[in-house]
């Protein structure tokens, strides 16, 4: 009968439904995942343990015994592993930190430069970029390592090209002004100035978008920021003593010295990542579609407005997520530190793992240090990504 | 992939990790008459010790203990793989299986013997850390050192003992820390550090061979610590370190009965029991060892004793000329004294 073909199940057995089926596949895969890594742990212990190496975090209160050329904090050998870890990490990020910034800086003026309609400085800006780009990072850190090293003489027949500033091949000394109390309230005046600036910038679009009027925001700003601090410093009477660089013995004592290491590896870093910076806003400027240009054109604005008002907001969409990896390469590259004795985070866990033989405990905090930095730039970056993401329908 | 495709992908790798129950320390002697060969981890140039020569052959005074170790375990002494290792990398490969002897220059210490799993042999170099500096600077003591710059190798009891003696001195110094040995020693001679510290044998090895003009530098007089050199094994199995112990000893004893590279043959015929044990002519000690009975002859035959291979690599036969010092038989004033072959 017609009705016995066109009877069919109510609901599939549980086997048969797809439902259940992918459900249990996915649990007993991460179970099967979780089974791997325990294993993998266990295995690694058992082995530790056999053949009698200390395992475990108990390391880091142990004196550290060796010494560290240069720190952001004050250190000595006396100090515990887990205050080198500390010294060494505060050195990695320092020397990333200034690197992405000096990078974007030069990277966003290449890749501008190389759109000129001046035949002679694009090709000086494409010349650089084939020539660093090409050539691996590691070889570039021992060339201007080389370099600083070799041509700058030996303290006691340092270069004096200003005062008090002394060139050698233990790097560049300087004066820094002493400590004083005058200089809290400065920096106090300065975020004062940060925040009215942005308070400023708000008002001034919204009376621009009711009334039409334009506020010179820039100087305001500018004004501020250094005219606060300057106002404050000036009050309590310019206290200005400074901690001078004197030869005494060996080396230079007092003062601030930037060690050619640490030049070095700045200046590889910067000059390499660079490049790749440039060819990313390059691209970006490209991608704006030249109607936009000849619209901004044709409403007469200035080509400085034009970049700054038209083509960057948009070519910053295309610019950001490269930027991002950017970033992080150079943050990862500083690793190669170890190799020209600048005393980073890789350097420092490497003799510690060294010294004390825990070399998985020390890789481990090596690899999750990284991955914490390189997650929080992913993390802001993606916020900016966001903020700035066409809302498409 | 379809999730049956990613757990099967998941439970081949699985099993194929099963295996990876035991890490590389298990009967070290079988793996390497299996291999074929053993695999020596080396320093990356010390001048001497152990360095590459034109044809990039490996020659030096630790290197000849690990070709001892070959012929006392296959008869020839070239079946040895050199592994240049860094001072950052030497005890990680020893761990984990990559080399099963380290031959570098390594010093004895109760923090390596312990919490690092290593066994080390007997002592081959008795040495003390010391410091080099350019005549320029006019300095005739370590203690005059204050406030210099330093270079350093990473992961060395080189940078502790510095550290520490400064310290204990009230004087403070800055080290410049770079891992590659002939990039410190460069940076040295560059004018960048005003001081290389190191072990005084590879100070004095390094200045004759490396500088630009070896009189522009002193090694000073200062010796800070004790440095024991010994080859270094992993801990876990004795019948390996059995074995590495046995060679230098073999090497040390031989000198001491008068046994050369020459008079080898002739020795074989002896007729002190001593020498008729070790030489293998009265058959016991190589089968306790797990060789064969003629490990000593072999060694002596193929690579000579201790004093040849010193003579050779380090003494009176290359532009070094190091004295034998410390390292001399006990019964000539040094510290050599190997246990009795018996």
């Amino acid at each position: 009968m017609a009705t016995d073909i066109i009877r069919r199940p109510a609901r599939p057995t549980p086997w048969r439904n797809p439902a259940i089926r992918g459900m249990v596949f996915q649990v007993l895969f991460v179970a099967a995942v979780l089974a791997l890594g325990a294993f993998l742990v266990h295995n690694t212990l058992v082995n530790l343990r056999r053949q009698n190496i200390a395992s475990g975090f108990g390391f880091l209160d142990r004196e550290a015994a060796f010494g560290i050329g240069e720190s952001l904090i004050a250190y000595s050998p006396a100090d515990t592993y887990a205050r080198a870890f500390l010294v060494g990490l505060l050195n990695t990020l320092y020397v990333a930190g200034l690197g992405i910034v000096l990078a974007t800086i030069l990277g966003t003026v290449m890749g501008i430069v190389r759109l000129s309609r001046n035949w002679l400085v694009s090709k000086l800006a494409q010349i650089y970029v084939e020539t660093f780009r090409n050539i691996p990072l590691l070889l570039q850190l021992f060339f201007w390592w080389g370099l600083l090293r070799e041509s700058a003489p030996a303290p006691r027949q340092a270069w004096q090209p200003m005062p008090d500033v002394f060139v050698s091949n233990r790097g560049i000394a300087f004066p820094v002004p002493s400590p004083d109390p005058a200089y809290g309230w400065m920096a106090l005046a300065f975020g004062v100035g940060v925040v009215a600036t942005f308070g400023i910038f708000r008002w001034a679009r919204q009376r621009q978008a009711r009334t039409g009027e334009q506020f010179a925001t820039g100087w305001v700003g500018l004004g501020l920021v250094v005219g606060l601090p300057l106002a404050v410093f000036l009050g309590s009477g310019a206290p200005l003593a400074l901690d001078r660089p004197e030869l005494k013995g060996f080396n230079f004592v007092g003062g601030h010295a930037v060690s050619p290491e640490f030049a070095a590896l700045l200046l590889g870093l910067v000059i390499y990542t660079g490049t790749f910076i440039a060819e990313i806003v390059r691209a970006g400027i490209l991608a704006v579609s030249w109607g936009q240009s000849e619209a901004a054109m044709a409403l007469g604005l200035k080509p400085g407005h034009r970049m700054r008002l038209i083509i960057l907001p948009q070519a910053l969409r295309v610019i950001i997520p490269p930027m991002t990896s950017q970033y992080l390469s150079l943050t990862k590259s500083s690793s190669l530190a170890v190799a020209i004795g600048y005393p980073d985070l890789v350097s420092i866990a490497g003799t510690t793992i060294n010294q004390t033989g825990q070399a998985v405990e020390g890789i481990t905090m090596i690899m999750a240090v990284y991955l914490t930095i390189s997650l929080i730039i992913s993390a802001l970056m993606n916020l900016y990504n966001r903020s700035v993401a066409l809302v498409e329908r | 992939m379809t999730n049956r495709r990613w757990l099967g992908a998941l439970a081949a790798v699985g099993v194929a990790l099963g295996f990876a129950t035991r890490a590389e320390a298990g009967p070290t002697l079988d793996k390497v008459k299996q291999a074929g060969q053993i695999s020596c981890g080396v320093a990356t140039g010390i001048a001497g010790f152990g360095a590459p020569d034109s044809q990039g052959r490996w020659a030096g005074f630790n290197v000849d203990v690990c070709r001892a170790l070959s012929a006392a375990i296959f008869g020839t002494a070239d079946k040895v793989k050199y592994v240049p290792l860094t001072a950052q990398q030497r005890f990680t490969a020893l761990q984990s299986g990559e080399v099963d002897i380290l031959s570098n220059n390594t010093t004895d210490t109760l923090q390596r013997d312990t919490a690092l799993g290593l066994n080390f042999a007997p002592v081959v170099f008795y040495d003390g850390q010391g410091f080099m500096v350019s005549k320029k600077l006019g300095v005739k003591s370590a203690k005059e050192l204050n406030g210099a710059t330093v270079c350093v190798q990473p992961g060395t009891t080189t940078e502790l003992n510095l550290a520490d003696y400064f310290r204990a001195n009230k004087m403070e110094f800055k080290p410049v820390v770079i891992e590659k040995r002939d990039e410190a020693l460069n940076a040295f001679f560059s004018g960048r550090c005003d001081v290389f510290t190191s072990d005084s044998s590879a100070l004095n090895a390094d200045r004759l061979s490396q500088a630009p003009n070896p009189d522009d530098y002193v090694v000073l007089p200062e010796r800070i610590s004790k440095e024991p050199l010994a080859p270094v094994v992993r801990h876990g199995d004795e019948e390996w370190s059995d074995i590495v112990r046995w060679v230098v000893y073999a090497l040390i004893e031989a000198e001491e009965k008068g046994i050369t590279q020459k008079n080898v043959d002739d020795m074989l015929k002896s007729e002190d029991p001593n020498i008729k044990r070790m030489l293998g002519a009265t058959p016991g000690m190589g089968k306790a060892l797990g060789l064969d009975e003629k490990w000593a002859y072999n060694e002596i035959k193929l690579v000579g004793n201790y004093g040849e291979i010193f003579d050779r690599t380090l003494g009176k036969d290359t532009e070094l000329k190091f004295e034998r010092g410390l390292n001399n038989l006990w019964t000539k004033g040094g510290l050599l004294y190997a246990m009795p072959i018996r």
